[in-house]
This record gives structure tokens, C-alpha cells and sequence, in this order.
């Protein structure tokens, strides 16, 4: 107990008692602890001047946090329909076998907690899960009983890594067993190019200037939505307010999406170059990195990143000798919440908050991060700014397609031989995407991840844009021997998981979706449960507040759209008039139970 | 400050001012937009979506979207009906309610609501979740099995109380109100005469020993439709 309130004391000064830093509070409580104990709600509130309950309201709000004690080593099992089909299920069986626990238990020992998670961001290495921060990847069911009795024996999730991945997996500071899988670069990111020389040219140039280049490059945001970024800029340039800043989205939180995490790998300092020349283009001192927790083991590398950034006066003080211009940037850690991607969730989780989502009017560039006009950009984004400010807005405005400038790093998932990054040029039709990847009888592509579209061969002609097929980065592949409805109801699951739960049509909305495509799939339907899936789903997407709700139905609406005959096959017409999920052994079950007698009528 | 500005709602031109609200807007105009998490004396904050209206094609709550001049809003479409309705069904199925013993039933907005849209039984199926009863305060029962997460509860609480005793916890479906204390509303520092005790839309905050002091039938909605004061009194 006393241990506890020493804990908590030290950490909430470590953070200068600062109710905005509650996030980091609260993760600093839960490492030393290895949980919250809702005896410590109390004292932190004292401490960080806020309330119990809103210190409860962090803790319940984000799945890597808890309340209640847990084993020394937390076991996080990738659950996404990705890793099921690469043998994720009987990885769980083994684990479960293994460790004697099931899922969501903790070993009597105390030592290990086992649990599931959405996608982790190795989807070209599935299955993969998570041991407190250290990545395993390339899981097979063998491997199991040598990787628990390894932590058994050593207690120390790191010695799981006996071989580091490529590249900068093996610097110092990450020695992780991730592989980056850079299969094809791109002129744009993933080719050798001068270091610095963005910035260094965007210094030579009036902010106003860099805001013009970055317009008239036709850049367009990389995280998803693809509004455009100069004008983001100017935007948040011309909004009143002394105070501006600076995010970055690092949270990837979209399955099969992993391109970001080998950007923060190979291209941290092109990122961190395309945030200065943001700052300097609007004028703000101040950035922010949200990084997902899933992350955290690249998190002392990027701190020495910008501690380099800093001796080298890239960042601080009067940038490379510009008399005031500053500017620094900070890490904060998220704590397992998809819904933190979204830019006005991300910034209520930089401000200490639960992660719900605000309204956007005013927006982010009007009043965001406290209350002030903030620029938020995705990682890709950013390192796309730093390369227009070194080789010119007709240059990369040349790469592309008309309204999609540039190129797109594609994370690519699923069966195909090849799976992990390729940077191509928007207008890359995905046949040919297909192709390289070395993908052969493929049924369908979630382009985008569960939020985006489910399309079929007739669209493998489109071309990956923004006009076409817009994709944050991911492209996961599944080919004929795969269910599609599975993966249907899988994502489903994920956006069920991942609600914040604030408005109505996204927090029951996706309930019912997900178990109607159940009932669908257990051949238990009719034709009218299509109708009833596309009114259903058109309500949570016309309905919900904000882009998750708006895009949650689309796994349903997409392939009801796109692979009506894998329905069809499904549904019978039910000409009995009864309904065919119905049983009448299993209602009247209970009944006899209590009544401890069969029922006369309805018997076996 | 009364910078007049025109919108026009459904066809029909009508006036606003800036900083309105278009729910706002559209009361002052005798216009009934139906609402649930929206009240006169709280900041609105878009977590039912029941108001929701097409601004120049997009769906937008209009408890919080302020109105801006020339905004052309469509409000009794067969589209919007239709949607309204689901999420009413879906706040139903969501939690535990049954009417008949309710003593909220006739003060009930949500109740009142389906009755104006002719719901008589959701169409979706009962999700029968696990819900607490908190009878811990000696003056007011939580039954979480009514609670629809509008968080009117909390705003009054923060603004009106000056005080915090409710907050939102867990996320998801799983989603509830907190109460700011050890482990239930004795905990904490409400009080009966918080208005925070008045302003559920639903059955979930209930004042102890004055149930029933109205007999049902001769409540709130048992005489008329709810929203037929704003249809009727107009005030610009
Ligand atoms: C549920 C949800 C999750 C999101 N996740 C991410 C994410 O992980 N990374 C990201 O860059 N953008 C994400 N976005 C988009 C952001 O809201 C925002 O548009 C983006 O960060 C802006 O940067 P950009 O213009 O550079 O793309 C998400 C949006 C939603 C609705
Ligand atoms: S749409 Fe979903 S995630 Fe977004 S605010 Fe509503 S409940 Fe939360
Ligand atoms: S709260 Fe309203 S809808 Fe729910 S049971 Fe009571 S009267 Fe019915
Ligand atoms: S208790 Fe009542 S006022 Fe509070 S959120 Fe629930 S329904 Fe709304
Ligand atoms: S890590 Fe499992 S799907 Fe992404
Ligand atoms: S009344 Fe506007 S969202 Fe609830």
C-alpha cells in the first residue's frame, strides 16, 4: 500500500502533477505496478488536481491499461483475421495449453497474463504477438513450448529475441525480430536521398512560400482521409492563436496496416524534417509524436532520434542558426484504443482524456490540442512535405495520377508470396499490385482495412488512388480457399472491440451487424436479413459521429455490394414462416432446468 | 448580439442567429427536431444522433452544429425518419426496459419518442445485458439497466452542480456511468436536490419514495406528443 503511494507520488511529480499528462501518469503507474489499483484512483486525482472517476474514465477507456493486477509478463496474442488464417487459432490453443490459462487469466504464479489483441502491426509476419513491449513474430505452434519455458525461465520478454530483424530492427535501442520487408521503393520515400535538404531549403523560403510548394505539390493526407495537407497548413497558419501545434499520427491503428512502423524504422529523421518544416510553415513551437502502444519498442530509439536531432540543432533553439525559430517535439505513448487515430480522439489522448472523439466544428486547425490551432498529419505525410521541400512541387506533383500526387506505401497482407511493403506510384492498377506481390487465385482485397472497401476480380482494374481505391496503406489479400463472411464478421468483432461507445448508431449498431452476419453465416438466414444488414448498416454509417462509426458498416455494405453471391448461397427464403435461428429446444432449455423436468411438448 | 442570418429547414425560410444552434434555431421557429441528449440548460454535446439533419447533403447533429447563413437543412424526410427510428429501436435493445413497471413510464423521453415515431416493439433483437442497480445513496436510485448513455447526468452535474459525480467509464458496448466515489453514488457528494436528480431523460435516476406520487396516465406525455410545446410556441 505504502509502495503504491510512493509510486504514485514520484510519478505524478515526474510529470509535474500536470492533470494533461494523466496518459503518461497513469502508463508510469501501471509499469511499476504492473496495473492501476483502483486504490491509487484516488491519489492520483489529488495529485494531478482532477477527480476519482476521471481517473477511472482513462483507465477503463484504453485496453492496454487495467484495474486489475496482472501477471509480470503480459501475453498479447494478435487475433485479427490476418494471423487467424496464417494459424493464429492454434497458436491460441498451444499458448492456452502451454501456460495452463485461458485467455484473459493469469497464471497462478503470477508471471504471465495471457490476452488477445487487434492487429499489431506485423501482418506480414503473422501470427505475431506481443510480451509486454517485445514483438514475436513468425509464430508456429512448435515454437510455443520453447518461448513459454524461456520466460518461465528468465522472466525477461527480451531473451525471446535470439536473432534481430533487418536493418535498423537490430540498432541498439530496438533489437527486435521484426522484419521490415521492403520489397519495392519508390522515388518518393524509400530511395536514397539527401538527408536535410527540405528543411534546409524550406528555410530559405517565407512560411507562406512552403505552404504554397506543399499546395501546389498536390500533397494529400497518407492516413486515410486524403485532405489536403498545404491546405491543412495555411489553415491552421491563419487561425488566431499565439500557441500552435504540431501532431503527428503514429497510431496505425487500421488492421493489416504496417507501413508507418517501418517508416518510423528507416525514415524517422524524413518524418521528424517534414514536422520541422511544418512548424516553421505555421508557426508553431511545439510537436507531438502519438505513438501506439503497440509501438513502445521503438520508443527509446525515436527518443534518441530527436536527442540527435537536438545536438545537431535540427530541433530547439533557433533551428540551424534561423534566429526564432524553435521548436521540440515529444513522445506520447497511446494505450491501445483504434479510435485514437482519429485526429480529435488523438488529441484528447494527448491532453490526458479518455479518447472520445470531439465534434469537428470548430476543427483541429481552429481549436485543437489545448484549444489551440493544431496541424495533425500522418507519418507518411510528413516525410512526403520533407521531400517536396527538397525537390520541388512539380516534381513530385509529376509522380501520380491527376488529384493523387506522389507515391503510396502499401503495407501488403494475407496470401500472396510476398508480403510487406512496396512504395508505388498512385495509379498503380491492382492487378498489377497483385502480380508483383505474387498473389494467385485471389478472391478478394480488403483495400484499406476493415474500414475501407472489400472488392472482388471485377475491380482489380481499378487503380490504387484517390479516386479509385483509396487506401491508408493496407491491402490484405485473400484468396479462394478463404470465407469471405468470416472475415466479414471478423471485422466486425474489431469495430465492436474498438467504439468508443459515445453515440448510439456505432455502439449498438455494430452489436447487431456482427451478429446478424453470425446468424447469415450459420445459413440461419433468409434474404430478409440482407435487407435488414443494408438498412442497418446505412443507418450507423449515415448516423455516427465520427469516421469510425461512418465507416464501420463498410465490411457488410462492401460485400453485399461486391460478393452478392456468397450471400445468396447463404440465405434460403423462408417459406415456413418461422424463423430459422430460432430453437425451440434451446428457449424452452432453461425452463427445464429450473422446472427440473423435460417439457411434455417439445422434447428430444 | 443578434446578427440575424436565414437558413431554411425542410423548404420552409426561416430566421437564425449566429452562434445558434441549428436545434436551436429550428425550436425558435416552432420547428420540432426530436433529440434525446440535448437539453435546454446543458452544453450539447452529439452522443444520441437523433437530431440529426442533412446540411447541404451530410448528415450533422444538430444540437451542435452551429447554423450558418444560406444552410439549407432537411429535417422530415422519409430517409432521416427511418434512420431516427433505428437508433430508437437501438436504445431500447441496448438496455432493460420494461415499461410496465417503470416509474419513469409517461415523464420518459426515450418512451415518448417511440410512441411519436408509432414504435409499439423494436425490431431488433433484445440484447439482455447484465446491469446494476445502485440503491447505495439514501436519497436516489441508479438503475443502469435504463441509462442510455446521454451523459446529461454529468454535464448537469459539472455545470449546473458545480460538482463531478458522474463521468463516463469503460468504452464500447460496455460503456457506462461512473460515479465519482469508492464504489457507488453513497459515495459521493450528491444530492437530492442536485439538479443533476432531475434532468435524466429516463428512468435511471430515480428519486427515492416520491414514485407514482403522478398516477400513469396523467403524466408529462400521456397528454401529448413530446415536442408539441415547441410546434406550438413558436417564439420567433
Ligand atoms: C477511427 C479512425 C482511425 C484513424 N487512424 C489513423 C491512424 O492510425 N493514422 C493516421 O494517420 N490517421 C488515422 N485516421 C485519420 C485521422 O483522423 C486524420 O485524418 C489523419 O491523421 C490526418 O493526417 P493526414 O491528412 O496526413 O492523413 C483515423 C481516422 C479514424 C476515423
Ligand atoms: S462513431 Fe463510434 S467511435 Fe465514433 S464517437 Fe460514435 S461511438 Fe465513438
Ligand atoms: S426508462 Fe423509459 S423507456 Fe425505459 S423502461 Fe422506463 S419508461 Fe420505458
Ligand atoms: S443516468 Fe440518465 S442522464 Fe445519466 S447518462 Fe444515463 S440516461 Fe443519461
Ligand atoms: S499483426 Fe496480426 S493482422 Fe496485423
Ligand atoms: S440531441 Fe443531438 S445528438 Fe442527441
Amino acid at each position: 500500500m505504502s509502495e503504491m503511494k510512493a509510486v504514485v507520488n514520484n510519478i505524478c511529480k515526474e510529470f509535474g502533477n500536470d492533470r494533461t499528462r494523466l496518459m503518461d501518469i497513469v502508463r508510469g503507474v501501471q509499469e511499476k505496478l504492473g496495473y492501476v489499483p483502483p486504490e491509487a484512483f484516488e491519489l492520483i486525482a489529488e495529485k494531478a488536481h482532477t477527480h476519482r472517476v476521471e481517473v477511472e474514465s482513462v483507465v477503463s477507456f484504453y485496453a492496454f491499461l487495467s484495474d486489475k493486477k496482472r501477471g509480470k509478463m503480459v501475453i498479447r496474442l494478435c487475433d485479427d483475421i490476418i494471423d487467424r488464417f496464417q494459424g493464429g487459432e492454434d497458436v491460441a490453443k498451444a499458448l492456452s495449453k502451454e501456460l495452463g490459462i485461458g485467455f484473459g487469466e493469469t497464471t497462478e504464479d503470477g508471471k504471465v497474463t495471457l490476452e488477445k489483441t487487434a492487429c499489431i502491426g506485423m501482418s506480414d509476419q503473422a501470427p505475431a504477438m506481443m510480451v509486454n513491449d517485445v514483438m514475436v513474430t513468425n509464430l508456429t505452434v512448435e515454437k510455443i513450448p520453447e518461448i513459454i519455458a524461456k520466460l518461465r525461465e528468465t522472466e525477461d520478454p527480451q531473451s525471446l529475441v535470439t536473432e534481430c530483424g533487418d536493418s535498423n530492427n537490430a540498432h541498439e535501442l530496438v533489437r527486435a525480430m521484426v522484419n521490415n520487408n521492403i520489397r519495392e521503393g519508390g522515388p518518393v520515400i524509400l530511395s536514397n536521398h539527401r538527408r536535410g535538404g527540405g528543411l534546409r531549403k524550406a528555410l530559405t523560403q517565407t512560411p507562406e512560400e512552403v505552404i504554397e510548394d506543399v499546395k501546389g505539390a498536390g500533397l494529400r493526407g497518407r492516413g486515410g482521409a486524403g485532405f489536403l495537407t498545404g491546405f491543412k497548413w495555411e489553415l491552421t497558419r491563419k487561425a488566431a492563436g499565439t500557441e500552435k501545434f504540431v501532431l503527428c499520427n503514429a497510431d496505425e491503428g487500421e488492421p493489416g496496416t504496417f507501413k508507418d512502423r517501418v517508416l518510423l524504422t528507416e525514415r524517422p529523421d524524413l518524418m521528424l524534417e517534414g514536422m520541422t518544416v511544418a512548424a516553421y510553415a505555421i508557426g508553431a513551437e511545439t510537436g507531438i509524436i502519438y505513438l501506439r502502444a503497440e509501438y513502445a519498442y521503438l520508443r527509446a530509439f525515436l527518443e534518441d532520434v530527436l536527442n540527435r536531432r537536438r545536438e545537431d540543432n535540427l530541433l530547439g533553439i533557433n533551428i540551424l542558426g534561423n534566429e526564432g525559430f524553435n521548436f521540440d517535439v515529444r513522445i506520447q505513448m497511446g494505450a491501445g484504443a483504434y479510435v485514437c487515430g482519429e485526429e480529435t480522439s488523438l488529441i484528447k489522448s494527448c491532453e490526458g482524456t479518455r479518447g472520445d472523439p470531439t465534434d469537428r466544428t470548430p476543427f483541429p486547425v481552429v481549436a485543437g490540442y489545448m484549444v489551440s490551432p493544431t496541424a495533425v498529419n500522418n507519418v507518411e505525410s510528413y516525410c512526403c512535405a520533407a521531400r517536396i521541400m527538397d525537390m520541388g512541387a512539380g516534381w513530385f506533383s509529376s509522380i501520380g495520377t491527376a488529384r493523387s500526387a506522389g507515391t503510396k506505401v502499401l503495407s501488403v497482407c494475407g496470401d500472396c508470396d510476398r508480403p510487406g511493403i512496396y512504395e508505388v506510384p498512385f495509379g498503380t492498377k491492382l492487378r498489377d499490385l497483385l502480380q508483383r506481390v505474387g498473389a494467385e487465385d485471389v478472391a478478394a482485397v480488403q483495400v484499406g482495412g476493415p474500414s475501407g472497401q472489400m472488392v472482388g476480380p471485377a475491380q482489380f482494374d481499378q487503380e490504387i488512388s484517390f479516386e479509385e481505391l483509396a487506401t491508408g496503406g493496407a491491402i490484405m489479400i485473400f484468396s479462394n480457399q478463404r470465407d469471405i463472411l468470416e472475415v466479414v464478421e471478423a471485422f466486425m468483432e474489431f469495430f465492436v472491440d474498438e467504439s468508443c461507445g459515445y453515440c448510439v448508431p456505432c455502439r449498438v449498431g455494430n452489436v447487431l451487424l456482427k451478429s446478424r452476419i453470425a446468424r447469415v453465416r450459420n445459413g440461419e438466414g433468409s434474404p430478409d436479413d440482407l435487407a435488414y444488414l443494408h438498412r442497418l448498416g446505412e443507418s450507423v454509417k449515415r448516423m455516427s459521429r465520427c469516421g469510425l462509426g461512418q465507416t464501420s458498416p463498410n465490411p457488410v455494405l462492401s460485400t453485399l455490394k461486391n460478393f452478392r453471391p456468397v450471400y445468396n448461397a447463404l440465405v434460403r427464403e423462408n417459406t415456413t414462416g418461422r424463423l430459422k435461428s430460432f430453437h425451440i429446444m434451446k428457449a424452452v432449455e432453461q425452463a427445464s432446468q429450473i422446472a427440473d423436468r423435460r417439457s411434455e411438448v417439445f422434447h428430444a | 448580439m443578434s446578427d440575424k442570418i436565414k437558413i431554411t429547414i425542410d423548404g420552409k425560410a426561416i430566421e437564425a442567429e449566429l452562434g445558434q444552434t441549428i436545434l436551436e434555431a429550428a425550436d425558435a421557429a416552432g420547428i420540432y427536431i426530436p433529440r434525446l441528449c440535448a437539453h435546454k440548460d446543458l452544453l450539447p454535446i452529439g452522443s444520441c444522433r437523433v437530431c440529426t439533419v442533412i446540411v447541404d447533403g451530410r448528415p450533422q447533429a444538430s444540437c451542435v452544429k452551429p447554423v450558418m447563413d444560406g444552410m439549407v437543412i432537411e429535417n422530415d424526410t422519409e430517409e432521416l425518419l427511418q434512420h431516427r427510428r433505428n437508433i430508437i429501436d437501438m436504445m431500447f435493445v441496448e438496455g432493460n426496459h420494461f415499461c410496465m413497471f417503470c416509474e419513469k413510464s409517461g415523464n420518459c423521453e426515450l418512451q415518448a419518442l417511440a410512441y411519436r415515431f408509432g414504435i409499439t416493439a423494436p425490431q431488433y433483437p433484445f440484447q439482455f445485458p447484465e446491469k446494476d442497480v445502485d440503491a447505495s445513496h439514501p436519497d436516489i436510485l441508479l438503475d443502469h439497466n435504463r441509462c442510455i448513455m446521454c451523459a446529461r447526468c454529468v454535464r448537469a452535474s459539472q455545470e449546473l452542480d458545480g460538482k463531478n459525480v458522474f463521468q463516463s467509464i469503460g468504452r464500447g458496448f460496455d460503456r457506462k456511468i461512473g460515479v465519482n466515489g469508492e464504489k457507488a453514488l453513497g459515495d459521493t457528494d450528491m444530492d437530492v436536490n442536485d439538479k443533476a436528480a432531475d434532468i435524466c431523460p429516463v428512468g435511471c435516476i430515480i428519486k427515492k419514495r416520491v414514485g407514482f406520487e403522478t398516477p400513469y396516465g396523467e403524466r408529462l406525455y400521456d397528454k401529448e406528443p413530446i415536442g408539441s410545446d415547441i410546434e406550438k410556441g413558436a417564439t420567433a
